[in-house]
């Protein structure tokens, strides 16, 4: 018998073979969105008989209503000037800490009438039941863009890095450095900007 | 001879076809590798907030509670109406169920990861912020603190 070449497989069908196994794929998976912004709950606790005096000025009050309109200390304010004024409130420094110190890293307006100490801050964010979650969302992310805010100033004039890239180092799996000595050095940047978000029930 | 079909002249060669499903597979690879297996279909919240200052969360899983609520998804708006409901793993659920959901999943998981354990809820962009304040008092009595609100970054627009 002549010589016959061998019959090409016709490569057609495993085409179609793998747009099934494609198509399989990109109806049951999802690329999982998995960034947030992290938040602290307050621990449930039986009411304190005797719950600790808060100064008037110590406080940052931020009420939103159903409309999403937002009033800062009793004043309307656009959401973009929230962290402007957040900052101003945590880096005031009117007056001393809780052990009696000055604050003498805060570059504030040493307003008495503001915060004492950026230890003391605290901002109290109240909605309405109503209240769009997205402008909820908006709110936090500038609050706590301001404490990061602060907290990169002063990384940068102590370590010369900024605060946020010294915690993407800490996520890195591959960083080859002192993850201990950026994890002290994260801690006392915290401590020198303690984040104090409050959240009151929401008006019915 | 008479196999093979008589030449035209001026008839092309036709190009060969071999290299397709490689390209095929490359997508599938990648989708394969990017992707996981959704658990259950999400019915409720569909446009999640953006927000600039999002930190990744760890890709471990297990340590992660996932909550959704929000305004059903259109599909399903006729079978649940349109008032914000809450959907724990594959059903939807009022906020009753959350803390008794809660409990069930943190024991579900080996022991030196129950301390270590986050919620993450995914709430839609119009969704009221009554029924979340509801979902947060029921994590605190259960001592599940550590929450985080699911956004993506902004994407540059």
């Amino acid at each position: 018998m002549p010589k016959r070449s061998i019959p090409e497989v016709n490569a057609g069908s495993m085409a179609d073979i793998a747009f099934l196994l494609l198509i399989f794929f990109l109806v049951t998976t999802t690329i999982e969105q998995d960034n947030g912004i992290v938040r602290k709950l307050p621990a449930k606790q039986e009411d304190i008989p005797d719950p600790p005096k808060l100064k008037q000025k110590n406080i940052f009050t931020v009420v939103v209503d159903k409309s999403g309109q937002m009033l800062v200390e009793d004043q309307l304010m656009d959401i973009k000037d929230l962290r402007k004024s957040a900052v101003a409130f945590i880096d005031n420094g009117g007056g001393v800490s809780a052990e009696g110190n000055k604050c003498d890293y805060c570059k504030g307006e040493k307003d008495p009438a503001s915060s004492d100490h950026p230890s003391k801050a605290i901002i109290a964010l109240r909605n309405d039941r109503q209240t769009k979650y997205e402008v909820y969302v908006a709110i936090q992310n500038e609050l706590g863009a301001a404490y990061t805010e602060l907290r990169n100033r002063e990384a940068l004039s102590l370590y010369n890095e900024s605060y946020e890239s010294m915690n993407s180092k800490l996520k890195d799996a591959n960083f080859k450095g002192n993850k201990d000595k950026i994890k002290d050095r994260i801690k006392v940047l915290k401590d020198m900007y303690p984040q104090f978000i409050s959240e009151a029930e929401p008006k019915k | 001879m008479a196999k093979f079909k008589k030449k035209k002249d001026g008839d092309l060669p036709q190009p060969s076809t071999a290299a397709l499903p490689d390209i095929v597979f490359m997508l599938l690879f990648f989708f394969m590798t990017v992707t996981q297996m959704k658990n259950s279909d999400i019915m409720v919240a569909d446009k999640l907030p953006t927000a600039d200052t999002v930190e990744r969360l760890n890709k471990k899983n297990d340590r992660v509670i996932y909550i959704h609520a929000g305004k059903p998804k259109d599909r399903y708006q006729q079978k649940y109406g349109t008032e914000a409901k809450i959907q724990l793993n594959d059903k939807l659920a009022d906020v009753s169920s959350v803390r008794e959901f809660v409990v069930n999943e943190i024991g579900q998981r080996p022991e030196d990861v129950q301390k270590l354990m986050m919620t993450a809820l995914k709430v839609g962009n119009d969704t009221n912020m009554g029924i979340v304040t509801d979902i947060k008092e029921e994590l605190r009595e259960v001592n599940m603190l550590k929450i985080v609100y699911i956004a993506a970054k902004p994407g540059k627009e």
